[in-house]
């Protein structure tokens, strides 16, 4: 495939955007590749960059270098033809607290100078019925719930039919059945084949609505890929449940897997323990995290053999005589990735 | 392209990357309709009317309470034709207004045009609707203008309409001592009101290129009427006689001019050269600030 096909096929696609504020880095160089037709999670702590990532891809604000290209054309260069196309909620919705819903949305509307003045107030009309928001549409905003002017901004990205949605932290101030109709509405319009870019600062949010998701960190781009390929990387760990902990421990050393902690399991027999060993380290761990990481093909690592197989290291043990009681491998959660990408506690990134 | 909704009229999804929308739409006029309706369906623009219309009223309700017509030469200018013909409450009004409540009222509306939409965080919901930044400026620059007007109006026509229900309307003497009809003095008062306006369209241009430089609507209209107050100041100031042609307050007065018989247009031409100035320099600078500014509100 060549560059030209690639950039086809990518919704969103930056090299080494950079933005800086005086002496203060808020994007470090990072390289996003958004397939066409994916919902791509764009997952960081607050403060790490993303809303200042997604104004540079706006057109909003000036890279201080690097390029971004939205629906294959170089913004901001092309802002004029890829705008019309891209429906956007940036940093919580923004209204005229004096008009109503309806009139909000009209007149963002005006401001498109493609969308047709004709089908104006169906299209209103319509996307106000697609957020739940027909019953308060001729409310003025001032008396809207954070929810509701949250609902209305999506409404806005949806006032006409587009190729790309950014929606940055979608489901603030939402109650949970609310949470629950963004996440549908999402998955309807990517069947749709829009393509989604949500940003958002909570994982579980991302992890039931994404095919993929980068990992943003103190401005830097640090993981990339589908779920699957972020869930895969990371460390996994092989988990024995047996009475006879010393004897699994030295058969695990014998196969090159340090034993690194055993315990005991909650509920269960007093006398079993638990002996954890890490399997295998996946690329695209925190120790590289200096730059994107592109999570594709990190399977390979488990078959090179560097690593025994599972069923292997069972053989092995009951070989020695370890009466096996339980056994697991254990994936890193997308959970423990994010935590180890990003850091923990509430720190704000500088 | 997504595929078309069924729930949406066949005709709501033309192709979107071809102009499937007429030329107006191109061009802007649908931004600029909904600008003003939203600058005259507030009810700020529409307090600042009233207090701009109660002007005139209180100078007519005083003048017809009080004994006498008052001395000529004492008090504000024509003052003493008003009782001649009432047509001239409105000329009056704007006498006593353009010092203060115009600019006062233009501050308030072209301060807030870029400032307003940045506190609010609309202007980055307009921009990537997108509006054009160019675009935007144009249509923001025309509201105001439009508000110069009606600030204007709102001054010389209920002054004329109280002046007619309370003061006889008759020949009027004119400053070069000549008497004019009616239509005539109608003719003047419009004459008048376009100067006024005209007078007002440079300070517009100047509080849109400080509107341009900040988030905070109240900050760049208070810096537009403090602009105001140092033009009138300097230009009040002898020691700097070369700098007064050049300040945009310097002509807000003259349209006496217009009060003689004949007409003299020098210092209409004047003003409007001068304004014009001021918007192709203000203008100029709020494109260049706005053109290349990070929209972070």
């Amino acid at each position: 495939m060549t560059a030209e096909e690639r950039s086809a096929e990518l919704a969103i696609e930056t090299r080494g955007l950079t933005k800086t504020f005086g002496h203060q880095v808020a994007v470090n160089g990072i390289d996003l590749a958004v397939p066409r037709g994916a919902v791509f999670g764009f997952l960081g702590p607050n403060g790490s960059g993303k809303t200042t990532t997604i104004r540079m891809l706006l057109g909003l604000a000036a890279a201080t270098s690097g390029q971004a290209r939205v629906l294959g054309r170089d913004m901001p260069r092309s802002l004029r033809e890829v705008l019309p196309l891209v429906g956007a909620l940036i940093e919580g919705p923004a209204f005229y607290p004096f008009l109503s819903g309806a009139a909000n949305l009209h007149r963002l509307d005006t401001a498109d100078r493609d969308a047709p003045s004709r089908t104006r107030a169906a299209r209103v009309h319509l996307a106000l019925e697609r957020v739940g928001l027909t019953q308060a549409a001729g409310k003025k905003v001032r008396a809207y719930s954070l929810g509701m002017k949250q609902r209305l901004g999506i409404a806005n990205a949806l006032l006409a039919p587009r190729e790309l949605l950014v929606l940055d932290e979608p489901t603030n101030g939402l109650d949970p059945q609310g949470t629950r109709e963004v996440r549908a509405l999402v998955r309807l319009l990517a069947a749709g084949g829009t393509t989604v870019f949500v940003s958002s600062h909570l994982l579980g949010e991302v992890e039931q609505m994404c095919t993929h998701a980068a990992v943003m960190s103190a401005g830097r781009l640090v993981a990339q890929g589908t779920l699957d390929e972020l869930r895969r990387s990371g460390t996994s760990r092989v988990q024995v449940r047996t009475p006879d902990a010393e004897a699994a421990r030295r058969v695990l050393a014998g196969l090159g897997l340090a034993a690194e902690d055993a315990g005991r399991p909650a509920a269960a027999d007093a006398a079993d323990g638990l002996v954890t060993a890490v399997l295998a380290v996946h690329p695209g761990g925190p120790d590289l995290a200096g730059g994107p990481v592109y999570a594709a093909g990190l399977q390979e690592s488990l078959a090179s053999g560097r690593a025994p197989k599972p069923e292997e290291i069972v053989c092995a043990l009951v070989a020695a005589g370890v009466r096996v009681r339980g056994f697991a491998v254990l994936g890193s959660s997308l959970e423990d990735r994010f935590v180890a990408l990003t850091g923990e506690g509430f720190d704000v990134a500088q | 392209m997504l595929p078309s909704d069924p729930s949406l009229p066949n005709d709501s999804n033309p192709p979107r990357d071809r102009p499937a929308t007429a030329g107006w739409a191109r061009a802007g006029w649908p931004l600029l309709a909904s600008e003003l309706q939203m600058l005259f369906g507030r009810r700020r623009t529409w307090a600042m009317l009233l207090v701009l219309a109660a002007v005139p009223v209180l100078i007519a309700v005083v003048v017809r309470l009080s004994s006498g017509p008052g001395t000529p030469g004492r008090g504000p200018a024509f003052l003493d034709r008003v009782t001649q013909n009432g047509l001239f409450v409105g000329v009056t009004g704007l006498v006593v207004s353009i010092p203060l409540f115009l600019p006062l009222t233009i501050s308030v509306v072209a301060g807030d045009t870029i400032a307003g939409e940045g506190s609010l965080g609309t202007l980055r919901y307009l921009l990537v609707a997108p509006a054009g930044r160019v675009r935007l400026l144009l249509v923001k620059y025309a509201a105001a203008l439009a508000f110069c007007i009606a600030a204007t109006l709102a001054v010389a026509v209920p002054g004329a309409v109280v002046g007619v229900l309370l003061f006889p309307v008759g020949p009027v003497t004119l400053l070069s001592g000549d008497t004019i009809g009616v239509g005539a003095s109608v003719l003047r008062l419009l004459l008048v009101a376009a100067y006024v306006m005209v007078s007002l369209v440079g300070l517009a241009a100047v509080g849109l290129f400080i509107s341009t430089l900040t988030d905070v609507p109240v900050g760049a209209m208070a810096a537009t009427i403090v602009l105001t107050v140092v033009s009138a100041v300097l230009d009040a100031l002898p020691q700097v006689t070369w700098l007064h042609p050049w300040l945009f307050s310097h002509y807000w007065f003259d349209f006496a001019d217009l009060l003689r018989q004949p007409v003299s247009w020098s210092s209409f031409g004047a003003n409007a050269w001068l304004q014009a100035g001021y918007i192709a320099v203000f203008g100029a600078l709020a494109y260049g600030r706005f053109a290349s500014k990070d929209v972070l509100s």
